[in-house]
């Protein structure tokens, strides 16, 4: 039963954070690149994008701190970010980036930091979100395991 | 009407009057050109130049065709510049009517005058000779007493007068003389003479008395008193005298200082002379004596004056009394009264000496007088008479009144424009409100459109994540009520959706914004997918649903399959949802094919139409489900393409349908039909048959609309022909273009999916036991779409007939129910053949099944091969399979087909992923090890040139495009470098082919990978060589967007004919479409099948 409990929270999990525009279909296609062979691939990449995301970030922060700003370079990592949050469908992370390379473009640097504020926030959660639904995973492989 | 007016009156009016109204009319043209908001220079016009006045004209008119042009859009302002001209005009019309009255007053007054004073001066005129007449008359009757008086008195001696005689004689002879107060005769007496004189007569000559001497009574007056004359040289004393001047008899005349004078003159001139007015002695009156001289002897007409004083005998003197001569005279002409006369002696001018009148009566109208003059036969004397009228000049009635009644007029004219520029400036005021109403209306219209293109818009969105989300509760673990509601949910969703969507298309073909696309497709496919999407329903009711397409029809097309599928869904969901039993046929031909069947007989067209006739048992009508149907040719009759002029000769028929391709489609039904007074309506939007289908039916009644418009949009017509009761036929017409098929005349089916066990069929015998040939023409070409040389049967006999005598066995028969259901005894002649080797498979076909049916079926052995119409490819496929034996283990695929079809494409293929994103990479790489290629990741291009540096053993290489320090393309454009190198010295043996000793050119396929299209270049593409793969493209729409513009840049993958354009990667549903750069890159070849052959011969080059 527990199992099935848990098995339903996920699935209620991962639909909210659908539903609530967190993630698209991107990580729905992830999820089914996870096989036998690759038995935690979602984990992996994600937490690779949870890596080079905060690198990324830390990396914005101080750029954007310098004085003068180096637009190139926010441009660059903003880029990266939209990239890797587009490849794991971290949907809103990668909305908030458009206009972040909008604001870099314009050489706005109060756009750009609000823009790092938002992106901040929206990967703390999605972080917090995926995290949790990892550990719920992993209790469920595990004791399906176990069952076995 | 007003010019007309002037007009006339100036061709009335003397040359001054009408000058006057050319005056005005002129200024009335200034003040208008000028008030027409032509500014100019008011010396230009009266510089007069013609030059300037044409200019004046075309700058007018000029003015005018451009308030005109303006009116539109400031009718307003210019409405208002036209009004206040129109109220200065009316003005000038005032004033100029107000002038022309005063004028006309003028005028007329003028006129009477003139009469008045013409009258005047003929009445004194005549009144002067009359009075000059009978003065002359008298004048003649003095001269005759005076020759009476030189004949009896000097020239007889004694003298036969005397004074009594002359006296009698005077008074006697006085009616001659009217004139006349009486007359005397003085002789000539010289003072020698006096004494002698004075003692022959007895009385002493007496000398005149003083002029101021008052009048004394006429008995009073004695001669006696009278002084004696003094002393002089000649006297003339008066001999004898009319009686009323007896008093004057002794007196000498020359003592008068007139008489004097007289006398004097007289005698000189021998004429009478007259003097001038005096009061007359007695009577006092104002007077002229008249005086003529007597001589001696008779004297020559030439007698010098001193000769005639020398014979001077005496003087006859006559005094006319002209006061009451005058009177008299006026009293003989009756109009007395209306003119006052004066008669004035003028010979001494300066002091004109009145004779009649009074100087200042009262009454007297002063303002004209006439003067005429008087001869009296006096020459030294002037006499004038000055006439005046008595009265004053009657009041100009008449003027008063025309003027008065010009001036009416010429106000009721003003009036009259007052009120027609009062009427124009209302319609014009009206006419701005209609255009303001009316571009409001068009606004709101637009508004409508858009208000519903938005709202269906924003309607569907949410609406798709609905039914996301329901198709995921669905995918969930659901018991069956929950499962049935969520069921039901998504049904209603989808119902909404389409409801939306038609509203949408409506709106958006209201707007005009409907646009057809132009693709290739499959006209059988999509026919095929509309009886899938039907095939339930149908099947609930029980009504036999067949497409049949001619096999003249090309097997590609270019149009708008979504919107050809759009006309024939709506059209088949209409006889869908009237018919309840019977059939939907719904049948493609060409328009030339038909033709040409109705030039050969009209009378068989349309069993031809409906396939081969052959009398079958069933005496039942010859159509799908023997139900009568409507005659459907009538409903294509009116349409154009029927009528064309010389169509049918085949030359230029051929040579116009060699592009394109005219499709009539004819969708017939066995329903209710509608009613004759509803068909009028039928196309109109959101009109249905009466109020209560809606009701019944359900639906909008926007449907029939949309597929007009839409077949409309298809330069084609649509009609209908109906029959209550009996069934509706709709047919279309619409024009495609040829396609370019891949397989030269094949029509068969092409399986892009699942259904590759197609191949497995081809070729093989069927027999169709149906006994009507529609119906068995419909299985004929389905099954022949498959690949299957068919055959047709009417029935078992006949079946037998053909399965046992058939130089190749049949592979299967498939019976028809209703064949099935006639004849079952032959169907046990079927499993008798079980010892022969080819024992073909027995299908039954049949729309529905009731259990007994298929418990009879089951009997029959055929439990398992019942194919549940309406037939169509993809699932006679599976159908036939299923029942041959083969394939079904292919049927677990439909899911994974893409994966495995990929898969094979890529199992074992090494490949090389570059980005500098990690996770990207990471995420590309799981995805292509998925498909069972061994994959490589390269962080940087630098790293990727490295790893590319052939000799190498990479099949493809996955580059992102945008990565910092060496991009995509550069780095692609190194590697084919590197490759260029390479082949170079194999060519020349400098280097040596590969390991294996394969002799290749080196080129590796290299896939771009970017999330944005727009930005990768065309050039950088192509310069590169490198292949374009869209990834995370989510929006199919804006995908299709942005690979339109790709594809009219086009041309970026070069040296090939094709080019491969991704649509969208997502790695794991890959959907690639395939277009030949050929025709500009419009004609779709293939999607996903097309593409993997291509992107498989690239993979192993």
């Amino acid at each position: 039963m527990e199992v099935i409990q848990l098995q339903r929270r996920h699935i209620e999990h991962i639909n909210s954070l659908f539903q609530e525009g967190y993630l698209d279909d991107q990580f729905t296609q992830l999820q089914q690149l996870q096989d036998e062979v690759n038995p935690d691939f979602v984990v992996e990449v994600v937490s690779l994008f949870f890596q080079d995301s905060e690198k990324l970030l830390t990396d914005l922060g101080r750029t954007l701190e310098a004085q003068p700003v180096d637009f190139k370079r926010v441009d660059a990592c903003v880029h990266q970010l939209k990239g890797s949050s587009s490849s794991i469908g971290a949907q809103r992370v990668k909305n908030v980036c458009i206009p972040f390379r909008v604001s870099c473009e314009e050489k706005n640097r109060d756009g750009c930091l609000r823009c790092l504020r938002q992106v901040e926030q929206e990967f703390v959660f999605i972080k917090n979100k995926l995290e949790t639904l990892f550990r719920v995973s992993n209790i469920s492989r595990l004791s399906k395991a176990s069952r076995v | 009407m007003s010019y007309l007016g002037l007009l006339d009156l100036d061709l009335k009016l003397p040359s001054w009057y009408s000058r006057t109204w050319r005056w005005v009319l002129l200024d009335f043209t200034m003040n208008f050109l000028i008030e027409a908001e032509i500014v100019e220079p008011k010396a230009g016009y009266l510089g007069g130049s013609v030059n300037s006045g044409l200019k004046w004209w075309g700058k007018f008119t000029g003015g005018c065709l451009k308030s005109y042009s303006h009116q539109k859009t400031s009718s307003s302002s210019s409405s208002k510049v036209g009004g206040t001209w129109r109220n200065k005009l009316l003005i000038l019309w005032l004033i100029g009517g107000l002038l022309g009255s005063i004028c006309v007053f003028w005028y007329l007054h003028g006129q009477s005058v003139g009469r008045r004073r013409e009258m005047l001066a003929s009445m004194c005129d005549e009144r002067a000779r009359m009075l000059q007449d009978q003065f002359n008359v008298s004048l003649n009757h003095v001269r005759a007493l005076a020759i009476l008086v030189s004949t009896f008195h000097h020239e007889k001696n004694p003298s036969a007068i005397d004074q009594r005689t002359f006296a009698e004689y005077t008074e006697r002879t006085a009616f001659e003389r009217p004139l006349t107060s009486g007359v005397a005769y003085a002789v000539k007496v010289l003072h020698s003479d006096r004494e002698r004189f004075e003692r022959q007569q007895g009385w002493v000559i007496k000398r005149m008395d003083a002029q101021d001497q008052a009048p004394v009574p006429d008995d009073e007056y004695f001669t006696e008193k009278q002084q004696p004359s003094p002393v002089q040289d000649e006297y003339a004393p008066v001999i004898f005298a009319q009686n009323t001047v007896s008093h004057i008899v002794s007196l000498d005349m020359m003592s008068g200082k007139e008489d004097r004078e007289n006398v004097l003159r007289a005698r000189a001139s021998g004429k009478g002379v007259l003097t001038s007015p005096f009061r007359l002695l007695k009577s006092m009156r104002l007077g002229v004596v008249l005086t003529f001289a007597v001589y001696k002897k008779h004297l020559p007409s030439d007698a010098t004056p001193m000769e005639r004083i020398h014979a001077t005998e005496g003087y006859l003197g006559g005094a006319f009394d002209v006061g009451s001569l005058v009177e008299k005279l006026l009293q003989q002409l009756s109009s007395k009264q209306t003119i006052i006369v004066n008669v004035y002696d003028t010979t001494n001018a300066s002091a004109p000496i009145s004779m009649y009148g009074s100087e200042n009566p009262d009454m007297v109208d002063d303002s004209m007088h006439h003067v005429s003059n008087l001869n009296f036969g006096d020459p030294i004397r002037n006499h004038e008479m000055h006439c005046r009228f008595k009265h004053k000049a009657p009041f100009p009635y008449l003027a008063i009144t025309t003027s008065v009644g010009v001036l009416v007029i010429a106000f009721l004219v003003g009036h009259i424009f007052q009120a027609a520029v009062n009427r124009i400036a209302e319609v014009e005021h009206d006419y701005q409100e209609m255009m303001e109403l009316k571009m409001r209306a068009e606004a709101a219209d637009v508004a409508k459109s858009q208000f519903l293109a938005t709202v269906s818009h924003e309607i569907r969105t949410p609406m798709n994540g609905v039914l996301g989300m329901l198709q995921m509760l669905l995918d969930t673990e659901l018991d069956v009520t929950q499962q049935d509601y969520a069921k039901t949910a998504q049904g209603s969703g989808k119902a909404l959706i389409n409801l939306i969507n038609e509203v949408l298309d409506q709106a958006k073909i209201e707007s005009g914004k409907l646009e057809l696309e132009a693709v290739q497709f499959d006209v059988r496919a999509v026919l095929d997918d509309i009886l899938s999407l039907f095939a339930g329903k149908s099947q609930d009711k029980g009504i036999e649903l067949a497409v049949y397409v001619s096999d003249q029809v090309p097997d590609i097309l270019i149009g708008d399959p979504g919107r050809f599928r759009q006309i024939i869904t709506n059209l088949v969901g209409n006889s869908v949802k009237f018919t309840a039993k019977g059939h939907i046929f719904v049948s493609l031909h060409l328009v030339e094919e038909v033709e040409s069947l109705m030039e050969i007989s009209t009378e068989a067209a349309p069993n031809i139409l409906s396939g081969p006739i052959k009398n079958g048992l069933i005496n039942l009508y010859n159509t799908l489900s023997g139900y009568p149907i409507a005659d459907k040719r009538r409903s294509w009759e009116n349409f154009k393409a029927f009528n064309r002029e010389g169509c049918l000769s085949p030359k230029t028929c051929s040579q116009s349908s060699f592009d394109s391709i005219n499709l009539l489609i004819t969708v017939e039904d066995t329903g209710v039909g509608i009613p004759k007074e509803a068909q009028a309506r039928v196309f109109t939007p959101f009109m249905q048959a009466d109020s209560s289908t809606s009701r019944t039916y359900g639906g909008t009644g926007i449907g029939l609309s949309i597929s007009k418009c839409l077949v409309e949009l298809m330069n084609g017509e649509i009609g209908f022909v109906s029959e209550p009761n009996i069934g509706s036929c709709f047919s279309f017409t619409a024009v495609f273009t040829r396609g370019k098929s891949a397989s030269n005349g094949f029509k068969g089916y092409k399986p892009n999916q699942s259904d590759l066990g197609i191949f497995e069929l081809k070729g093989m015998r069927a027999l169709v036991v149906d006994p009507r040939p529609v119906r068995a023409k419909v299985t004929k070409y389905h099954l022949e779409r498959l690949g299957l040389q068919v055959e047709i049967a009417t029935d078992f006999g006949q079946a037998l007939f053909t399965l046992t005598n058939g130089s190749r066995p049949f592979e299967m028969v498939l019976v028809d129910k209703e064949a099935w259901l006639h004849g079952s005894n032959v169907s046990r002649l079927l499993p008798r053949k079980n010892g022969s080797p080819h024992v073909p498979k027995l299908f039954l076909l049949a729309t529905s099944m009731s259990p007994t049916e298929i418990s009879s079926a089951k009997s029959a052995g055929c439990a398992e091969t019942v194919i549940v119409k309406p037939l169509r490819a993809s699932m006679l496929v599976a159908s036939l399979q299923r029942g041959m034996g083969y394939g079904s283990k292919r049927n677990n695929l439909s899911q994974g087909l893409a994966i495995s079809s990929l898969k094979s494409l890529l199992q074992g293929k090494k490949i090389l992923v570059v980005d500098d994103n990690l996770v990207n990479l990471r995420v590309a790489a799981g995805a292509l090890k998925k498909y069972g290629a061994s994959v490589a990741c390269a962080s940087s291009g630098k790293a990727a040139l490295l790893m590319l540096k052939p000799p190498h053993d990479f099949n493809a290489c996955f580059m992102d495009v945008q990565m910092p320090e060496m991009d995509g393309f550069e780095a692609t454009r190194r590697i084919r470098d590197m490759e260029h190198e390479l082949n170079d010295k194999i060519e020349h043996g400098e280097a040596l082919p590969d390991a294996n000793g394969n002799v290749r050119r080196w080129h590796i396929p290299i896939l771009a990978m970017t999330a944005d299209v727009i930005q990768a270049t065309q050039e950088a593409c192509s310069s590169s060589e490198i292949l374009l793969i869209n990834v995370n493209v989510q929006n199919k729409d804006s995908s299709n967007q942005c690979h339109n513009k790709w594809l009219k840049k086009a041309q970026f993958w070069p040296g090939g004919s094709r080019i491969v354009l991704a649509l969208p990667v997502q790695f794991l549903n890959v959907k690639l479409q395939l277009y030949d750069t050929n025709d500009g890159g419009s004609g779709l070849i293939g999607n996903y099948a097309g593409t993997n052959s291509i992107v498989q011969s690239y993979f192993l080059e």
